[in-house]
This record gives C-alpha cells, structure tokens and sequence, in this order.
C-alpha cells in the first residue's frame, strides 16, 4: 500500500508527519512553560522542588520530540534543512544553547558541588522556557513572513542578511508567534502541574495562573490570526511552480480547507475549555483539553503554512528561491522507506502513554521529597 | 589558532569540539546502562538489598552523566545542518534517513524508561523497574547504532546514486546503507568500546573505595561484575578493530596509509610498532616518513589484506598513481573530476536554456567522471592526504592502550576471585588512572576514524570546504568559543558532582 503512494502523496503525508511531531512538540512546551511557572506560582523552595519533579520526568519526551522533529525534516525535507538551519544560523544556535542548559539543570541544580548553585540553574530553566521558546516561534513564523536567502543552482543557499535569522525576532508577527508559544506553554504548564500535583496551596496559584497566561495570551494571539487572515502570502503556480505573491493567502487557504479551518476552531476552543475547567470548574483534566487543543493548532497553522500551494518556507530576497514541500523533499524511495519506519510511531506511543499512566497514576506530593526516594529527586 | 582560518577549518574545529565532548560523556553511558541492568538483575534476582543499594549508586552517577550526553548530543545533530547545510542537501537523502530513526527507535525509549528508573523505584513494580533499566539500555545503544549507520556512510558510501537534475545523492538501497560492513563495523566498535570504559570506570572508582578502606564489599561485587564485563568487552573491542582495520585497507587505503605512516607502497609491508614520525616530510618527496621506528615486517601485509606479504599501497602511490600496481592516483582522479564538475555545470546551464542536446552531450560526460567527482574540488594531489602524524599517533595511542586493558581486566577479576584484590594497591592506583586511559582511547580512536578520512565529508565524492555552510567566518569562531566555554563550565560541574557523589558513596 505504502509502495503505490505517488510521490506528492508521499511528499504531503511527510508535511503531515512532521507537522504531527512539530504539534506534540507544541503540547509538550508544557515542559518549558513549568520551567518559568518556578519564579512566578511558588512561594518557597520546597514548591519549587515540586514543580521541578513534577516537569522532571517530562522534560526528556519534550527534548526527544523536538530531536524527532528536526530529524524527520532532515530526513524528509533535506533542503528545508540546509536553507534554514545554515541559512538562519544564529536564531538555531541559541535556541540550541538553551536546550544545552536545560538539558543539565534537572540533573545538577539540586545536586551537591554543583558549581553554579541551584540558583543558576533555574536561570537556565527560565531561560530555555522563555528566550527558547519565543525564538523558536519566530523562526516557525518566518514559515509565513519569509526570511532573506537565495538558493543558487545547486540549491546552496546564501543568506542575504548578516543577522542570519536573528532579524526574525524583529518582525511583529514573528514576535507575536513567539510570545504566543510562550504564554501557551506556560498555560500548558500550569494545567499539567494542576493535574500532577497534589498540593493545594501551589495548586490554587497554578489554576490563577493559567488564567491570567490565557489573557496574557489574547494579544499575540489575535495578532498571529490577524495577520494570517490578513498578510499577503506565498502561492505557488500548480503548472509552472512559479511563487507569488497572493493577497490574503493563508485566508484563502483556510477556506479552500474547511477541514483544517474546523482543527483551528476547535483546537482554540479546547485550549479555552482547558483553561475555564481548570480555574472555574475546579477540574484536573484542564491539561488533556489544552493539550489537545495545542496539537490541533498545531496542526492547523502546519497546513495553512505548506498546503493546497503555498511555499511554507519562503524567500523575500528572491521569490524563486522558495521553498515548496515538492521542491524541497526528499526522493521518493526515501520518502517511502522512511514511510515504513514511521509505522513504528503508534507503537512508540503507545509505550509512552503507557509508562506516563503507571508513572503518574498517584500524584506528587511534598511528602515524596523527603522520601525514600529523595536521593533520585530533582 | 589564527583569525585567518576559513569557515570550513571553524566549522570543523566546531564539530570536532563537539562531538570530543559528547564523547566523554556517551561511552559511559553506553556501558554503564548495562551495567546497572546487570547490577539490578542481580538485586531481583537474589533480594539481597546490598545489590540494591549499589545498582542505585551507579545509576545516580549515570544519571549526572547522562544528562550531559544528551546536552551535547543536540548539537552534533543540528550542526549537520548550521554548519554543514551543502551536505545536509547533498547527501540529506541518505544521511536524514538514520538520523530520524534514531529518534523513533532509540531515543524515545531512552526518555521514557529514563523516568521510570530514576523516579519509579516506588511507583512501579520490581520487574517493570528492571525491564526499564534494561530497555535504557537498549535505547541508549540502539542510538548509538543509527548515528554509526550514518558515520558508516560516509566513510564507505552504497547504495545511492547521483542526481545531476538537483545535485544531490539520493538514496537507492536504504538496506545497503543498514548492513554496509562499515555501518556494522561502526557500531560494534564504538559501542563495545562504550563497555570497555564503563568497565575501566566502575572497576577504578571501586578501587578507590578499596584504597580508602570505605564500602569494601561493594567496591569487590561491582568490581567483579565489571571485570567480566571489560574482559569480554575488551576482547571483543580487539576483534572488531581487527575487522575496522581490515575495512579501512579495503575501502579508504589512504587513511590506513596515514594510520601507518607509509608512503612508498610495497609488498611484506610492515606495522610500525614505535615511531617519531618526519613532520617536515611532505608526500612525493625523498624525506625519510620517520626520524626513529621499530618495525614489525610483514605484519601491515597480514592486517591490511589478511595475506602474508601482499602488497599494500603507500600514501604516495595513492596521491600520485603507481602504474605498475594499477593505482589511479589522486593526480589523475582530479583531472576526471574537474571533468565532471565543468560537465554538471553545462548540463545545468543547458537545461536552463532548453538545450535538450546539449544537456545530453554534457550529461553523457558527466556520467562517465561522476566517481571522481569529489576530487574535481581539490587544487592539489596532496590535497587528499589526512594529516599524517595525527592518524599515525592517535591509531598507536589506541591500539597500545586497547592492548592493555584486557589484561588490566584480567589481573582485576584473577585477584578479585581469589579475594587479594583489596591488598593490591599498586593495581588499584592503576585502575583509577586508567579511567582517564580509557577515555584518552576512545578519543584517539575517533581522531583516527574522523581526521584519517580528510580531506573527505563524504569518502571520495564530497570533501569538507564544499560541504560547509556559505557564511563568514567570524560567525562559526563565535559560536566555536561559545560551546567550548559552555561545555568547559558543564564540564567542570559534572566533574565536581560526580566527585562529591562518589565522596559520598552508596546511601548508609
């Protein structure tokens, strides 16, 4: 069956794929979003500790998805790649930087000798949570504002600015798109230690606090939307495959695709049922209903970024340049090979949901820190 | 180094610098993984709490180390990208492929049992805690596997072909690619190397202990448990360096030129036991390759092509061509190269015009250079020979340490049976020292692997100053110094941890 795919079926399924991995990363964040929840919803250390364990046993399933996500874009869109990583240079190095640091303060704050003291690395945590994620959003916003490179004949790109991405940061929508993987993964982060803590002072402030993110929220929010349903995007000719520039684009996308226009109002509406039950109705499961909601957003701004012809990495120095899930794919054989290896993905998950509920199936509590298990503790 | 060096030599000292990092950190994670399974194996099966306690001492070290692993791991995949973007088109066909697999096979199994056997001694049963401790394990060598798959490629390349319509390799036999000798050579090699320190850690932090006088009895079981395991590690380590180097002879005979320092090929070639190679000498000239050596004859003959006396080609027939051995020199490849780059470019030139004839004519031409492509990019012969005294020193540092800790092992597990272990503090202090030996063969092993392969990204089709990213200099030299004061700083934190952990040993 997977062998009788054509080659834009297997170039629109790995768009899928990706965009599937990119919206759990999305979900995910709710790691980083707890990661600055440590400064701002906790009154004393020991509340500290508890969201630290909490997002402790989490933190690598979010770190592995966004390796997922980066290896299936090399493997099924090598040029996209090439261009941007090489191209945007600078954004994808401190974006990295900040996963450096993250990737140690689990392990070492709370940890004798540590040379940097806790403090330090709860620094870091709210570094790669904040500045991590905002750039991250500014570099997936340039998937609709564009970014300034040229590919010669050898598809060799050269970046026309000598900012190499950090210029994104600048644009306001690319802001915006950063601020708003921000606040929600801070709202994420706050409905999952909702429903993973059992501590009702810090929970009560964990419920506030995912409110009053989702107002924080509304502005960037209404700018990202405004400005899909408004800006100018990049068409591509289904004959030629010239790009152009087509007003209104990304609106004209989202009729043209009903299905996914349906993903977008439904996934905000569950984000804000995630919210409302968290801090009105008194509900743990906020976090499932956010959740949710993120990977369907997710899911929704992928497919208005690279369907129904749209370059979803587009060029403003040189229109042709471009970059096209066709044109920037990869072969067909290795589209289909990868296919097969993608069909170990629901088995992947499966385990994982698995070992979550065995893990979480009692919540944390102050107790445990001074546990039997306290030596293992974050 | 000097502000003069292009983007290419940043791009690569970048990587090197990485990647030496991740490789402190990997290889005791690869052996350590398995052997807390071994240890908690034991802990289940006899319910002896003291093996408890022990197999959570030296998962608590394993954790310190693997978070750094994984900080550094990151990097090395997303600088194929930042710094390398020609390749990540060129050959991202192929290489991506491995690459995500490793994400779905290994490291989601890394992340999730991770979780379980740091957090779940109580929220999990004693079985379902073990079978997580072994699927780390598992997860963390399958990982090892695919990113070796990848290395194995661009040492040997099969299975793809050239694409002249959109310059890039494009993947044929993704199982060429899997079971290539190199792909499995890669992996037997590193990971059991992986053992072997793990070995050498576990084995010298007990005899720490000893020499302290402090957790006698779990010092001697974890050193017996290690001691086996590094001996069949070790040994393994020397037949799959055997069968490495027997790969390198066949497919990259410049690198094992390099590894030997020879550069007039000849038959009964010999294996340079000791020696102080000329760094003056450059190839095709008169210059002895070495100021003093002690030769082993023949032995370079047996190795290379397991056949006693056979012929073994020098770095000089390799550069400059040796008719009577029927070698095609790298001399004679450039000009089929240059060939073949000037053709790619007519027949891109004549697609762009519509010249169907043309593009024809010049991709005919093409077709028949394109195996020589990659030398079409070098100005010189010389150009494709490795630093010579590099490989030469890092392969003998190797290959004399490998030697040794086998029979490290052996005195460890002969005294650690008869129960003399504890009184043998001249062989304890070894042992610590030999931690740092450890991991000083690990290094010199990729320096020989990475550095003998220059001046390729890809063996023979893509060498490194085409692979880089177009982008100036001073960028990459940023961010160089940047991750080098980084992982120093995380580095030192490791250390200073793991020591204080070590101080303060197993839980009372």
């Amino acid at each position: 069956m997977i062998g009788s795919l054509t080659y834009m079926q297997l170039q629109e399924l790995w768009w899928l794929i990706a965009a599937v991995v990119g919206s759990l990363f999305l979900f995910l964040t709710f790691v980083q979003g707890g990661q600055t929840l440590i400064f701002t919803a906790t009154q004393n250390e020991q509340e500290k500790t508890l969201i630290i364990n909490s997002i402790g046993t989490k933190w690598e399933l979010t770190f592995t998805t966004l390796v997922l996500f980066g290896g299936a874009l090399f493997a099924a869109f090598p040029l996209f790649y090439a261009t941007s990583f090489g191209g945007a240079y600078w954004v994808w190095m401190l974006i990295l930087f900040t996963f450096i640091l993250q990737a140690v303060s689990f392990e070492y704050r709370k940890k004798p000798d540590n040379l940097l003291g806790a403090r330090t690395y709860e620094i870091f945590l709210a570094i790669n949570g904040s500045v991590g994620l905002l750039l991250i959003g500014a570099a997936v916003g340039t998937f609709f504002t564009g970014s300034r490179f040229t590919l010669n004949e050898y598809n060799q790109v050269t970046w026309q600015t000598p900012y190499h991405g950090l210029e994104a940061a600048l644009n306001p929508f690319n802001l915006a798109f950063g601020l708003l993987l921000v606040f929600l993964a801070r709202i994420l982060g706050a409905l999952y230690l909702v429903n993973n803590i059992d501590h009702a002072p810090l929970v009560g402030r964990l419920r506030r606090a995912a409110w009053v993110n989702f107002l924080w929220l509304l502005l960037p929010l209404v700018v990202v939307l405004g400005g899909l349903a408004t800006m100018d995007g990049f068409a591509v000719d289904t004959v030629t495959g010239t790009v152009s520039m087509e007003p209104n684009k990304y609106l004209h996308n989202l009729l043209a695709m009903p299905a996914v226009a349906a993903l977008l109002l439904v996934g905000l509406l569950s984000v804000i049922y995630g919210v409302a039950a968290a801090r009105f109705l008194d509900k743990k499961s906020g976090i499932w209903f956010g959740g949710l909601g993120a990977v369907l957003v997710g899911l929704s701004l992928f497919a208005l970024a690279g369907y129904h012809h749209t370059a979803f990495y587009p060029s403003t120095a040189d229109l042709q340049s471009s970059l096209t899930i066709h044109k920037a794919s990869s072969s067909r054989y290795t589209l289909t090979a990868m296919t097969y290896v993608a069909l170990a993905v629901p088995l992947v998950l499966a385990y994982i949901a698995y070992v979550w509920r065995r893990m979480d199936a009692s919540e944390l509590t102050a107790a445990e820190l001074s546990g039997p298990e306290a030596k293992e503790m974050y | 180094m000097p502000d003069s060096l292009a983007t290419v030599d940043w791009a690569r000292a970048q990587f090197a610098l990485t990647a030496l990092y991740h490789w402190i950190f990997v290889p005791l994670t690869l052996g350590l993984s398995f052997l807390c399974a071994f240890f908690e194996s034991i802990y289940v099966k006899t319910g002896n709490g003291e093996w408890k306690k022990l197999t959570r001492f030296w998962m608590t070290l394993f954790g310190i180390n693997f978070a750094i692993g994984v900080a550094t791991g990151i990097i090395l995949e997303f600088e194929f990208g930042t710094n390398w973007s020609n390749y990540s088109w060129m050959v991202g066909d192929i290489f991506g492929a491995p690459l995500a697999a490793e994400g779905i096979f290994a490291f989601f199994i890394e992340a999730t049992f991770f979780a379980v056997m740091f957090f779940g001694w109580q929220r999990v049963s004693k079985g379902f805690h073990l079978f997580s401790t072994w699927m780390v394990a598992i997860g963390s060598n399958l990982s090892a596997l695919w990113i070796l798959v990848a290395n194995g490629w661009m040492q040997f390349p099969v299975g793809m072909a050239f694409n002249p319509d959109n310059a890039r390799f494009e993947m044929q036999d993704i199982m060429a690619v899997i079971l290539s000798p190199f792909a499995i050579g890669k992996f037997t090699h590193a990971t059991s190397s992986g053992f072997v320190f793990a070995s050498l850690f576990v084995v010298g932090i007990s005899s720490l202990f000893l020499l302290q006088n402090r957790h006698q009895q779990m010092a001697k079981r974890s050193m017996a448990v290690a001691a086996v395991f590094g001996l069949l590690a070790s040994i393994f380590l020397a037949l799959t360096g055997d069968e490495a180097a027997y790969n390198v002879a066949q497919k990259q005979p410049m690198k094992l030129a390099a590894m030997e320092g020879l550069y007039r090929g000849t038959d009964n070639a010999p294996v340079v036991a000791f020696g102080i190679v000329n760094t003056t000498k450059r190839p095709g000239d008169e210059a002895p390759a070495f100021y003093q050596e002690i030769k082993v004859p023949g032995l370079l003959s047996l190795l290379a092509n397991r056949e006693f006396g056979s012929y073994v080609p020098g770095i000089d027939d390799l550069a400059f061509g040796n008719a009577a051995r029927q070698i095609t020199g790298a001399a004679s490849r450039m000009e089929k190269g240059k060939v073949a780059v000037a053709e790619l470019a007519n027949y891109k030139a004549a697609k762009k015009n519509g010249d169907e004839a043309a593009a024809a004519t010049a991709l005919a031409r093409f077709s028949e250079n394109q195996a020589d492509l990659g030398y079409g990019h070098l100005t010189k012969p010389a150009d494709a020979v490795p630093p010579v005294a590099t490989t030469f020193y890092s392969f003998h540092l190797m290959v004399v340490l490998g030697t040794l800790f086998p029979l490290l092992f052996l005195l460890v597990l002969y005294h650690t049976l008869k129960g003399t272990i504890e009184y043998q503090r001249w062989l304890n202090s070894i042992n610590i020292f030999a931690i740092f030996l450890g991991l000083v063969a690990g290094m010199a092993g990729w320096v020989v692997a990475e550095v003998g392969r220059q001046p390729w990204a890809i063996q023979g089709l893509l060498p490194v100053n085409v692979a880089a990213t177009k982008l100036a200099a001073g960028n990459v030299q940023t961010t160089f110094f940047i991750f080098l004061t980084l992982f120093t700083v995380l580095l030192i934190a490791e250390i200073r941890i793991m020591l204080k952990q070590i101080t303060i040993g197993p839980e009372a």
